[in-house]
């Protein structure tokens, strides 16, 4: 194949075979092993840690505490939102699970029996659990580590004209209210994170192997954290097994890994086991949001307006873009065409683990997708209105793309209305609503849910985005080697995606090649351009962008280098697929191939034109693209036990133009099942100690193939006009849209009952709860 | 203790701490490391291996259980060069995305279509439901075990 199609993946012939290398897989010679003991209070002060037993061990080689660690000026860490996390804590602890010592021995199984040796004296303090308390005056103070810090307040941030959406509100003839929790939930990547630092005690060269979806961002905070100079530091990413956001930040073990090894002169390898990920890694959500929505009484939607509380947990380790301490979330008007909007975030701190921005939310895109289609369902039934109907008579028209959206943003292009209908088409959706009247007449109940979601991916142009300070522009280096081959390095990585493929489907589509003459080469800083990684999408909108613009450059190359070839002028050349042809002439003409060959040969090349046959780009995208889609979903609840099941789920998805269809539809497909699992299962509990509650998979419920619905897509395709190639991103869509299809359908089911709103997860407990008119859970609202 | 396991068809001889994790044995005593390893709690299924012909969670087996028995791993699916259907299934169906559940994924699919060469998509998303994938939504993995049904059929 020679550019975009359904090519089956590069990558798929070593993991099907068991051949895949993930960092659990690595063996280093004389590698010693690490294990972390955590704290199992959520709040508490540190007496004293006694570590001699676990010293005395016959196969431990170094036992590192908080105190070691101050020594070395590496107790604490930058995050990713200029505040400051423990990575082993000196203090106090401050969420269960915290990092408190690190051991270090020669094998996977000594360091956790090493581990029960260790002594920790705790001295208890009361727990801040509820966010909602987290500014209550008399609140317990989490971070006193802080200079004159004296609550839990970490920022306020708001987007929008509030005067002129307050005039919105006052003037509307109906306002529709909810308050709504997203809970705290977990990206769960089957293969949890873990690291091998190997510090070479002769070369002083730091090489870490990690699970990690940002190779080059880690590489710059290795050099600041520890003083190493960055072009000793070497960052290794190999297969990852899933990310979804959990793998971007550094945790606290990584460094840890890297003391390990300089203090035992050995390779230390740190493998998470899963109740460390789901307990302490980053989450995702946790955002109480209160929205109002107004509209005139015949339906036209007028203005939205929207405040939240964001828990950040103990440290605020969220991953987004630095100017946007709530991630996109104000891209909360979504699809509609609205005069007004503001929204209002606050985030605080509590005793819970940190992190924020994770599980494919697209920098909370997820959040703003789910209220303000929850708000728009909400509205329906104030209205007496049909949701697909309404929302037919709200969405942005074709024709007012470019559009600027009332909290800032410029949309790309889109036909939203033919998303929506296509998605009707397919559902049958009028024969649903026939379907559902004539089975609730016999007791049934079957529920309708709609979401139309409007992503903002591809982040970003550099003068509006960086993570702590690094501009987020992605590179790509080209190199056609003599024989016409091509090596194309990227710096995003990927925990699957495919970028092996994709990659060089871009490539063999801007130079007239075959898939196979390209390898990607990525996840390697000493062998690939800088750039932010991957996450929120950003993969095909920026460093896809950058492979495009330099075959492009290639491309143009080798006219210049055909013309010498061929003795003719650059302007007399006609590019077809693989080939500068002389115009006119069916037979003369140069391939790639022999083009390369020359460029690496003794031909005599114009003036200022270089040898070889290579180029590179550092992709400054002008703006985000813009995916969105229409989603349908089916659900039948049984009333006698709330439980929920998922008959179908249409995704239609516009994500302009696909490189590659099989890899976007598999996108999506695991994003529908994100979008069941957030929405009736998954919860990252706590109780009021702060215990958590979600910390293996026997209590954080993932959702299964019995769970999931045989998917039924549709797709429209509506070009982003400034990227070469078109094409928007898909990654994160369906985790962000689908949420609240399966939240509609449930409450459209319930109504009959009486049931306004229900917060997910909608187990089958919480389902019937709400049926009889009162939440599971105090943080969770049933109305 | 000393153990004697076979595994894909060679004879290993080893001795092991009773405390060690089958999943842990392969990986790290035999470098068998497409047996992948993900919860400690059986809900998972990322080290699906087959221990006797029977698929099991190789996390909650202890090495010494396998002593005097039969272990297959992904490690012995398809024979040299050439794949199982199943493998080729995963391949053309795009049954996998990052990779990790896919060797237990496959274990489990092999097994089903020993035991039932013609499953219908509930029995294949029932066979599967005591594994977890993150990537695929489930819909491409039952495609591929159909695809795989199908092909040894016409085989």
């Amino acid at each position: 194949m020679k550019g975009f199609g359904r090519l089956p993946r590069k990558e798929d012939a070593r993991f099907v075979r068991g051949r895949g290398t993930f960092v659990d897989d690595l063996r280093l010679p004389g590698m010693l092993h690490g294990a972390v003991l955590r704290s199992p209070l959520a709040h508490a002060r540190i007496v004293s840690i006694d570590t001699s037993a676990a010293e005395a061990h016959p196969k431990v080689r170094a036992v590192l505490t908080g105190h070691e660690l101050a020594e070395r000026g590496l107790a604490w860490m930058p995050t990713l939102s200029f505040d400051r996390q423990a990575v082993l804590a000196t203090d106090k602890v401050r969420f269960q699970g915290q990092e408190v010592a690190f051991v270090v021995a020669e094998d996977r199984y000594s360091a956790r029996d090493a581990l029960a040796l260790i002594d920790v004296e705790y001295e208890p303090l009361d727990p801040l659990v509820d966010a909602r308390r987290a500014l209550d005056d008399g609140a317990p103070l989490i971070r006193d580590d802080l200079k004159d810090k004296r609550d839990n307040h970490i920022f306020d941030w708001s987007a929008g004209d509030e005067a002129a959406t307050d005039a919105v509100f006052a003037a509307a003839d109906v306002v529709v209210a909810q308050d709504m929790l997203y809970p705290r939930v977990h990206p769960a990547p089957l293969e949890t994170c873990g690291v091998i630092a190997d510090l070479d005690p002769v070369t002083g060269k730091l090489t870490v192997w990690a699970t990690s979806q940002a190779p080059h961002a880690h590489r710059t905070i290795y050099a600041t954290v520890t003083g190493i100079p960055e072009h000793r530091i070497r960052v290794v990413s190999p297969d990852i097994g899933g990310g979804f956001g959990n793998k971007v930040p550094i945790y606290p073990a990584y460094v840890c890994a890297v003391v390990g090894s300089m203090v035992t002169g050995q390779p230390v390898k740190w493998s998470e086991d899963r109740s460390e990920n789901l307990m302490t890694s980053a989450f995702a959500r946790d955002y109480h949001m209160h929205g109002e929505i107004a509209s005139t009484s015949d339906g036209k939607i007028l203005g939205l307006r929207v405040r939240v509380l964001a828990d950040h947990g103990a440290f605020n380790c969220t991953a987004q873009p630095s100017k946007y301490p709530a991630g996109f979330f104000h891209i909360v008007s979504g699809s509609y065409d609205i005069e007004a909007a503001h929204c209002a975030v606050t985030g605080v701190y509590t005793n819970k683990a940190p992190g924020g921005v994770a599980y494919a939310c697209s920098f909370r895109v997820a959040e703003a997708s789910y209220l303000v289609e929850r708000l728009v369902d909400l509205l329906a039934r104030e209205l007496g209105a049909d949701p697909a109907q309404l929302r037919l008579a709200n969405l942005l028209r074709p024709e007012q793309f470019p559009y600027p959206s009332a909290t800032g943003w410029e949309y790309d292009s889109g036909d939203y209305p033919a998303a929506l209908r296509l998605a009707m088409d397919i559902a049958g959706y009028d024969k649903l609503r026939a379907e559902q009247a004539r089975r609730r007449a016999d007791g049934e109940y079957l529920g309708i849910g709609l979401s139309f979601f409007t992503e903002a991916v591809g982040a970003g142009p550099r003068k509006h985005m960086d993570i702590i300070g690094l501009g987020m522009a992605d590179g790509a280096e080209l190199r056609v080697h003599p024989t016409g081959k091509a090596v194309l390095r990227i710096s995003v990585q990927s925990q699957g995606q495919g970028h092996e493929t994709t990659f060089a489907q871009i490539v063999a589509h801007e130079l007239g090649i075959g898939t196979d003459d390209v390898d990607v080469v990525h996840g390697d800083t000493d062998n690939t351009p800088f750039g932010l990684g991957t996450y929120g999408s950003r993969s095909t909108p920026v460093s896809g962008a950058a492979a495009s613009v330099a075959a492009r450059r290639v491309r143009d190359k080798a006219r210049l280098i055909a013309s010498a070839m061929l003795e003719v002028d650059p302007d007399d050349l006609e590019w077809t697929p693989g080939r500068w042809a002389v115009r006119g002439d069916p037979v003369a003409g140069a391939s790639l191939a022999e083009i390369a060959m020359a460029a690496h040969s003794s031909l005599e090349l114009p003036d200022g034109l270089e040898g070889q046959l290579d180029a590179s780009c550092v992709y400054n995208p002008p703006n985000l693209t813009f995916p969105y889609g229409a989603y349908i979903c089916v659900v039948e609840v049984d009333p006698g036990t709330g439980k929920v099941s998922v008959r179908r789920f249409v995704a239609v998805d516009d994500c302009g133009v696909r490189i590659n269809p099989t890899i976007v539809e598999g996108q999506v497909h695991g994003g529908l099942a994100d979008g069941i699992g957030m929405a009736l299962m998954e919860l990252m509990a706590f109780d009021t100690d702060g215990n958590c509650l979600g910390g293996s998979f026997m209590d954080y419920l993932l959702p299964t193939a019995v769970d999931c619905p045989s998917w039924e897509l549709g797709e429209t395709v509506t070009p982003s006009p400034h990227h070469p190639l078109g094409a928007k991103g898909i990654g994160e869509s369906a985790t962000v849209g689908s949420p609240a299809a399966v939240v509609n359908a449930v409450l459209d089911a319930l109504e009959p009952f009486g049931v306004r709103h229900a917060d997910m997860p909608l187990t089958p407990a919480a389902v019937w709860c709400a049926i009889q008119g009162r939440p599971l859970r105090q943080d969770l609202a049933i109305e | 203790m000393r153990i004697v396991v076979t595994v894909n068809n060679t004879e290993y001889v080893r001795d092991v701490e009773p405390r060690l994790l089958l999943v842990h044995f392969l990986r790290e005593e035999l470098g068998l490391t497409g047996t992948h390893w993900g919860c400690d709690t059986s809900n998972c299924g990322v080290c699906v291996v087959q221990l006797d012909g029977v698929p099991v969670k190789s996390c909650t087996v202890l090495a010494v259980m396998a002593d005097g028995r039969f272990v297959r791993t992904i490690e012995g699916l398809g024979n040299g060069a050439g794949l199982d259907p199943v493998q080729q299934g995963f391949v053309e169906c795009h049954g996998l995305q990052c990779g990790f559940c896919t060797p237990g994924m496959m274990m489990t699919a092999r097994w089903l279509l020993d035991q039932d060469p013609d499953p219908s998509d509930e029995d294949i998303r029932e066979a599967l439901s005591g594994q977890l994938c993150r990537c695929t939504g489930y819909e491409n993995i039952v495609r591929s075990i159909r695809w795989a049904a199908e092909h040894e059929a016409s085989s």
